[in-house]
């Protein structure tokens, strides 16, 4: 059986290493060579976080997300299994009551355990909620093993047009809007740090009233900031609010922030649909995969999953909304 | 029911447009409470956010355009004029902030603002405290609905100063009283349709409920009930009490 993945960014990827290893041939096209800075999913933070994610997403995240952290550990090995740590200063405590109140598979820690947990956060954060099951990753050293993986089996990504006449696996996100016409662009803007002084070692929610903010370790003293969520398809700039926002929140978690290098600025569009679950659409003889929002890291495995099962079993799968052969 | 400048309101549940876990969801709030005003923020969205306001506009809600985040007499005026033009709509819920943290309106530029954009034909809801004085400036310049605080924004801590907003009404019987901000709970907005509110101005209570359209509809049925009570006539307080049914002649063994 031969199958044409389009777009690789982090759901073709994910969707072509699962074809593969299960015996597709497959073949991975792109107008640029992956992975790189054209796709949102180069911009990501990475956090494998279900429950965290249960704070706004809906039921279908959090259950299929939790089968990613194991499906990264199997395809890339860059899995970092250190759970996830939500904090907030002592005057917006209602808001960890809210977060906790919205999610599960937490526990409560004070200043002692969040000592314990991250050494560096001791004394100046005095109430936390940690989700001790959650992991995260390095989204480019990912991608790119995913990359090589493939590489292994003898795919390599393309820029040749896919041909018309063979099942193809549209994943190219926001540029599907030229046939999906409900598909949103999502405006994310991120930082990325470098502060060797400074030691977290697993992802970081700092909750606020007005700019929630998470920190994602890459190592080596390296943070990512991320990230703003704004209805827009604008992917040409970060604004001052933006950044000065996402800064203030940094170094209201750790003052030690104020000293870091800027390494990067992201800024991108994640494509969504109106409920902002993600789809799977079948036209003919083109399979959509889309609409992973801010959750592409956390749904692409159980996506690609969910499209081999179609393709070699015909398994109806549950986030299928349309299916015209 | 209200009229707003020439407009009839049949629903007098106005809710903003930030802040829900998704439009689709939004969607459903509007949808379950009845809700036929929404207010939309010009600022962030602008240019590039064509796809949620299409979004928006399907919905056929009768928009009002904020300007929220402004600072200063000079940056509301022009996002207002921005708004005009986007919108269509000479409404604008006008907000010029005046402190960072409680978010606090500042009266003195508010009143300005308001006056330069009377003038220039727009038709202006200031977002403004509880204050008297305020309210008779807002008036003079030319504003026809008064959308008096009941806290500051996004606190939910509900109707901070009843006795300065039943004054507003007593004061401005003819003039559409809109609580905008502060309200956390059903009760608050029912306990504002009681004194005689026209309307209720919300977002972040429905937005960030555990079930947002459950909300709404909670809302929506408070607002109701508030509103009835209003035109039922409540009958008032008194120290003495006094039984509904007489105890003269009950059996006393």
């Amino acid at each position: 059986m031969r199958v044409q993945v389009v777009g690789a960014g982090v759901a073709g990827l994910c969707v072509a290493n699962e074809l593969s290893s299960r015996g597709v041939e497959v073949s991975l096209h792109d107008t640029h060579r992956p992975p790189g800075p054209h796709a949102c999913s180069w911009w990501a933070g990475g956090m494998l976080a279900p429950f965290c994610e249960g704070e706004s997403a809906e039921e279908p995240v959090i259950r299929l997300g939790t089968r990613a952290a194991s499906w990264w550990q199997k395809f890339t090995g860059a899995v970092e299994y250190k759970g996830s740590l939500v904090l907030s200063a002592k005057r917006d405590k209602n808001e960890l009551l809210r977060f906790a109140s919205m999610t599960r598979q937490h526990r409560w820690v004070d200043h002692l355990s969040i000592a314990e947990l991250e050494p560096d956060l001791a004394g100046h954060i005095r109430q936390g909620l940690y989700f001790d099951s959650e992991a995260h990753l390095d989204p480019r050293v990912a991608l790119a093993r995913l990359v090589d993986t493939l590489a292994s089996q003898g795919v390599v990504c393309t820029q040749e047009e896919p041909l018309s006449d063979i099942l193809t696996i549209d994943c190219r996100g926001l540029a599907a809007k030229d046939t999906l016409a409900d598909l949103r662009g999502v405006k994310g803007e991120m930082l990325i740090l470098k502060n060797p002084e400074l030691n977290i070692s697993r992802p970081v929610r700092f909750i606020h009233p007005r700019m929630p903010l998470y920190i994602v370790p890459r190592g080596s003293g390296v943070y990512m900031l991320g990230a703003t969520m704004i209805e827009s398809s604008d992917r040409s700039r970060i604004t001052a609010r933006s950044m000065l926002e996402l800064l203030s929140a940094a170094y209201a978690l750790h003052p030690a922030f104020a000293e870091s290098e800027v390494l990067e600025i992201g800024v991108d569009v994640r494509p969504a649909f109106p409920d902002n679950l993600p789809r799977i659409r079948r036209r003919g003889n083109r399979l959509f995969i889309n609409g992973l929002y801010r959750h592409g890291y956390l749904l692409a495995p159980a996506l690609a999953e969910m499209t081999a099962d179609y393709i070699l079993t015909h398994k109806q799968p549950e986030l299928m909304d349309e299916c015209t052969i | 029911m209200a009229r707003f400048y020439d407009v009839d309101i049949t629903n007098p549940l106005m809710l903003g447009t930030a802040l829900y876990p998704s439009p689709a969801i939004l969607k459903d709030a509007f949808k379950v409470s009845g809700a036929e005003i929404a207010t939309v923020s010009l600022r962030r969205e602008q240019g590039a956010g064509q796809d949620f306001w299409s979004l928006i506009k399907s919905m056929n809600l009768r928009l009002l355009p904020n300007t929220a985040g402004c600072y200063s007499v000079k940056e509301a005026v022009t996002t207002a004029y921005m708004a005009r033009e986007v919108f269509d709509t000479p409404w604008i819920k006008l907000e010029v902030i005046g402190h960072t943290d409680t978010l606090q309106p500042e009266p003195f530029a508010l009143v300005e603002a308001a006056r330069i954009l009377s003038e220039d034909g727009f038709q202006v809801f200031p977002y403004m405290t509880d204050d008297l004085v305020l309210a008779d400036r807002l008036v003079e310049v030319g504003c026809r609905v008064l959308m008096p605080w009941g806290a500051p924004i996004g606190s939910g801590l509900g109707l901070n100063n009843v006795y300065a907003l039943k004054t507003l009404r007593n004061y401005f019987p003819d003039i559409p009283l809109v609580v905008d901000a502060g309200i956390g709970l059903p009760s608050h907005a029912a306990r504002a349709m009681e004194l005689g509110f026209d309307a209720i101005l919300l977002n972040t209570a429905v937005a960030k409920a555990q079930d947002p359209v459950k909300m709404a509809q909670a809302f929506s049925l408070a607002i109701q009930a508030g509103a009835l009570g209003y035109q039922a006539g409540p009958m008032e307080v008194r120290d003495m009490a006094s039984p509904s049914t007489p105890v003269i002649g009950k059996a006393w063994l």
